[in-house]
């Protein structure tokens, strides 16, 4: 079947089998690795993408549901003015050891500061609660969160800029 | 790698045209929604569906809203509308409070409710919670719409009253006054299916007596998703400890839970008997405008 996918602002289009997986397509036949897979059975939200800017468990959408949607993987995170500030948190919060959760993490917390620009612990805590992290106790996950809300973008790309 | 064996996928825009895609392709085609229950049953091969109808772009479905004297929600309503909706927040507490439970928010983005009642797994925690509030399903077909008491839904496990060529399009809910409603579940970690799970309103009248009382009962094999003695049981007393210890307990004998790698039978409806008498207590002082 024909699908067309506008992924990371980018339109990609091409043939899939129905069955395809979404997270299989990202990786697989676009080349976009950034999008991990993990469990394979919605649990552990490694393979959290942006679907119309909502985060969606990648192992569990068919690559033909997402046809004629857009979808933001890790790689759509940065723009040509650096790093989101939820990147550069991650950075400077050292909110990863291992990396593997940290693409869906970092989505699921982008998607979280679009809708809650200043979220509090609790709620960062609740936003994430699908998302598994077996290196952090998820103690600097969440400060990491808490430094790009306290950094809006503008600001990440002036410090950049410097 | 966990792959569904092939299968034929269709685009619905319309109710009418799933409907038609349906006839179309016969009784091995399924409709598909959220996706997070069928798509891992598909992996496992404990699904196969030779054609696959999506309804994900019935955006029509999406709606919760008071409709005379009822609340109507959408079937493609997702778990996050569910729990973010000011409008059940209002009426029914039980709904935020087991929406808060189901999956995790990443999930509850894409499940529906609809998805959660016609997948009709023996555990699912919205069953329990429209057994309890007496709500009605509105099933549609090419020759018109029926409505079914929600009772009444689930024939069996993973089994509903849902036919070839039919789509449940929207769930009804009375709407009640002094009332409080309660949703208690214990898992096993966060995010996990129930172990046992009770939820329950209460309708107090002037006196302090229950109105009318609605009980919903989820993972522990209880009929309907409820206990319908035990409702009779406290319809028309007061709601005394004494009552309350008795309806537990009764629903606790009736349901019939299995024992499984969540926990033996009696742990199971020592459970039930724990979580009905925290839901009526909390319904009944929701009821009576305590903070609770």
């Amino acid at each position: 079947m024909r699908i067309s996918v506008r992924v990371n602002g980018d339109e990609a289009s091409g043939d899939v089998e129905p069955r395809l997986l979404l997270v299989h397509y990202l990786r697989q036949t676009l080349g976009l690795t950034g999008t991990h897979w993990g469990c394979d059975t919605s649990n552990c939200g490694a393979c959290t993408v942006l679907l119309d800017g909502v985060p969606v468990k990648s192992c569990t959408v068919l690559a033909v549901m997402a046809d004629g949607h857009a979808v933001t993987t890790v790689e759509g995170l940065a723009t040509s003015d650096g790093l989101d500030p939820v990147q550069e948190g991650f950075m400077q919060e050292h909110g990863l050891q291992c990396g593997f959760c940290t693409p869906g993490m970092m989505l699921t917390a982008r998607a979280l500061l679009d809708r809650d620009p200043d979220p509090d612990e609790a709620t960062i805590r609740e936003a994430i609660s699908g998302n598994l992290c077996r290196c952090t106790g998820y103690e600097n996950i969440v400060r990491a969160i808490r430094w790009a809300a306290g950094h809006p973008a503008a600001e990440v790309a002036k410090e950049a800029s410097l | 790698m966990q792959v569904p064996a092939p299968f034929e996928y269709a685009r619905a825009s319309t109710v009418d045209e799933a409907i038609e895609l349906l006839g179309r392709h016969g009784a091995g085609a399924r409709l598909v929604a959220g996706g997070h229950s069928l798509l891992p049953m598909m992996k496992l091969r404990l699904a196969r569906p030779d054609a696959l109808v999506d309804i994900n772009g019935l955006s029509d479905l999406d709606y919760i809203r008071v409709d005379g004297d009822e609340i109507a929600i959408g079937a493609m309503t997702r778990h996050a509308g569910v729990l973010g909706s000011a409008v059940l927040a209002e009426h029914y507490r039980i709904f935020a409070e087991a929406e808060r439970v189901i999956a995790d928010p990443i999930v509850r983005n894409r499940g529906t409710v609809g998805g959660s009642l016609c997948q009709a797994d023996p555990a699912e925690d919205l069953s329990a919670v429209f057994a309890a509030l007496r709500g009605t399903a509105v099933v549609r077909s090419a020759s018109g719409s029926r409505t079914v008491a929600l009772r009444e839904f689930h024939t069996g496990p993973y089994e509903t009253v849902v036919g070839e060529g039919e789509i449940l399009v929207e769930v009804r809910v009375p709407i009640r006054t002094h009332l409080g409603s309660a949703y208690e579940k214990v898992e096993r970690r966060a995010g996990d299916w129930a172990i046992a799970a009770a939820g329950a309103f209460v309708q107090l009248d002037d006196a302090g007596a229950v109105r009318d009382v609605g009980l919903g009962l989820a993972a522990v094999g209880a009929e309907h998703y409820t206990c319908e003695e035990a409702e009779d049981l406290l319809r028309g007393r007061p709601l005394s400890d004494e009552a309350i210890a008795e309806a537990a307990a009764l629903c606790a004998q009736r349901c019939q839970p299995q024992a499984d790698q969540r926990g033996p039978v009696d742990y199971k409806r020592h459970l039930v008997g724990v979580l009905v008498g925290r839901a009526l207590r909390r319904s009944a002082g929701r009821a009576r405008g305590e903070e609770v």
